[in-house]
């Protein structure tokens, strides 16, 4: 025990060893970057040679060369041609706008539902079914967005689905509403999916802060009178704060990138539906596949990536300030 | 979760009031109920009278029972056995490269005496801050690796995800004692075979949630289907079940195309609507049997990320 109390090396020392003994270091921590080099490899494919690959955004991109890597060299250079473009376009400001006010809306319905399931989950008295709602809840996070397109499409088909079928003519609207044709109910829809789908996971995040909060609190309060509900106030609230600030932040600090799935699946990609559903995503997405304009397809993703890199390098300084371990870095 | 229950039970004074518990559960009845339904609503039009759910209509209980929908996926079978096959396939491969790949990655960035560590940790971290965007990585793939149409290309993109690395580093730092890496190296183990044989067993906690969490995205992952694969390629089940919805649709909402097939041959009917829907169960089927035995782990996962330093 006494050589595995001294093993905590002073800096220093280990200094000094290293130069004397490099050949040692390498014997020792050679096997090391041996080790790292498979997902270095992966690395380099599939980001860092992407990241420079984002280049083209600034370049008129040609198709000489069945190779994308001597395209790229070979491709003139246009400066902010692409980004003229994009930002002269109403499109540019359209998927801006549905991006922010999606992902706000989301965050806010994350934030508050979140919580208050998780609050109302803390306080059932019968285990046993605490654990089937909890099986139950999470069930739509693991479902594929595709199969969240299937379920919406039983609900949202304009011929036989439910809406127009059961639910509608309920209320007396016997026309019903060409969900796929209509941006209007769009707004609603997509928060509504995304919350039945994602809220299972926050929920759990807020509960495990919630458990961790000491009874003893609850047992100081319960003695000086406060009432159940006080105590959510008073207690719990305040003790999970940091939590959800953290979670919030993070999710602030993606703000730019939406669910490409949800955006893309669930409308079924439907065109005329963009007006209320284009984001950044689908749009880069459709850029390119649909109708083959690269230049501006990339100037977009840029843009968006660019943006994306202040705000979760922003968000995370703050996160940073109040829980270091909670940062990314 | 399980230690908050021994918790609760040990201190009852805060036990809401009978009323408010009964409030609570019919909530979470209603609650849970709106997780199932869009599901049973699925299963129910699958097992349904094509015939009848073109009169009536989606119901949640089929008003006339049929099998037709299920003959007529059978009668091609092979087609969703094949992509069942590659799903699977591409979920088991995947999953155990990416787990290899990421361990052997974060164990050294998780060695506080590895000088370089925060080098390749940002190297890492840096791909989290700085998303390159789809339009070169689609053309790295596609034009500069000429990889479409593969397995490889469904599997290699999702080999490294830094948030998993760094929640794996997190595990190994905290929880494997240096003491026993050391006692390890006196009784000259390589570092390799530390590793393998003492840091890997030792963390079998950590690789089960972020293992599942990596083949929950192998198995539900369409997106690289739909930048990447042909309709010759390798199609998995979630884009083919992506394909049906889109195919039949257009089936039932081309007329000229719908009444082309019908003068052909005037006894042909396909089951649309209920066919679909009977696609959809075929795709869910594994997950939703799957699920409640995994549960606990992908929630112990979850909260894992959480609290990553």
């Amino acid at each position: 025990m006494e050589q595995v109390a001294g093993q905590a090396v002073p800096p220093k020392i280990e200094v000094r060893k290293e130069k004397t003994l490099n050949q040692s270091y390498w014997k020792r921590y050679g096997v090391f970057y041996l080790m790292m080099a498979p997902a270095l490899i992966v690395l380099i494919i599939n980001n860092y040679i992407p990241m420079v690959g984002s280049l083209i955004a600034f370049k008129s991109m040609t198709y000489a060369s069945p190779s994308f890597f001597q395209n790229f060299v070979d491709s003139p250079w246009i400066g902010w041609k692409n980004f003229e473009f994009l930002f002269n376009s109403s499109d540019a400001w359209l998927i801006t706008r549905n991006t922010l006010a999606y992902n706000a809306v989301f965050i806010v319905l994350n934030l508050v539902v979140g919580v208050a399931l998780a609050l109302m989950f803390h306080n059932l008295r019968n285990k046993k079914l605490a654990k089937f709602y909890q099986t139950t809840m999470f069930l739509p996070y693991f479902l594929s967005m595709i199969i969240v397109a299937y379920l919406a499409y039983g609900f949202l088909n304009p011929d036989i689905g439910v809406m127009n079928k059961l639910i509608l003519p309920w209320f007396g609207n016997e026309e019903g509403v060409m969900w796929y044709s209509d941006p209007k109910w769009w707004p609603l829809i997509l928060p509504i999916v995304n919350t039945w789908k994602f809220i299972g996971y926050y929920a759990v995040f807020y509960l495990a802060a919630i458990i961790g909060i000491d009874n003893e609190y609850y047992e100081a309060a319960h003695i000086d009178g406060a009432t159940r509900w006080r105590q959510v106030w008073t207690i719990t609230l305040p003790l999970i704060k940091p939590v959800i600030i953290i979670l919030t932040l993070l999710q602030i600090g993606r703000i730019f990138y939406a669910d490409f799935g949800l955006f893309f699946q669930v409308t079924q990609n439907a065109g005329a539906l963009y007006e209320k559903t284009l984001i950044i995503d689908t749009y880069v997405f459709q850029g390119f596949r649909a109708t083959g304009d690269i230049g501006m397809s990339s100037a977009a993703g840029l843009y968006q990536a660019v943006v994306g890199f202040v705000l979760v390098f922003a968000s995370n300084l703050i996160v940073r300030r109040i829980s270091k371990e909670d940062a990314l870095f | 979760m399980a230690t908050a229950a021994v918790n609760k039970k040990k201190f009852d004074v805060n036990r809401i009031s009978g009323g408010a518990n009964f409030a609570i559960n019919v909530f979470f009845w209603i609650y849970s109920a709106l997780c199932i339904i869009p599901l049973l609503l699925v299963i129910s039009v699958s097992f349904s009278d094509e015939t009848s759910v073109l009169v009536g209509g989606y119901r949640f209980w089929p008003e006339k029972w049929s099998l037709e929908s299920y003959k007529f996926l059978v009668s091609d079978y092979m087609v969703i056995v094949k992509s069942y096959g590659i799903s699977i396939f591409v979920t088991v491969v995947g999953t155990i490269a990416a787990m290899l790949i990421m361990t052997l990655y974060a164990y050294p960035i998780s060695r506080r005496d590895f000088k370089h560590r925060n080098l390749f940790a940002f190297i890492m971290f840096f791909t989290i801050l700085f998303n390159s965007g789809l339009v070169p990585f689609y053309l790295v793939y596609k034009q500069g690796l000429h990889v479409d149409d593969t397995l490889f290309v469904l599997m290699f993109p999702l080999f490294v995800q830094a948030f998993f690395v760094f929640v794996i580093r997190t595990f190994f730092q905290n929880q494997i004692p240096p003491e026993l890496l050391e006692s390890a190296r006196m009784d000259g183990a390589g570092e390799l075979r530390t590793f393998f044989q003492i840091v890997l067993p030792l963390s079998l906690p950590v690789l089960a949630s972020v293992g599942l969490l990596c083949t929950l995205n192998y198995w539900n992952d369409w997106f690289l289907s739909l930048l990447f694969i042909s309709d010759d390629g390798p199609v998995s089940i979630q884009f083919r079940m992506y394909k049906t919805l889109l195919d039949i649709q257009y089936l039932s909402s081309n007329t000229q195309a719908y009444s082309a097939i019908m003068q052909a041959n005037p006894n042909f009917k396909v089951p649309s609507e209920t066919a679909r829907m009977a696609m959809g169960v075929v795709g869910i089927g594994p997950i939703i049997f799957v699920y409640p035995f995994l549960q606990r782990y992908f929630v112990a996962g979850l909260t894992v990320g959480a609290v990553k330093g």
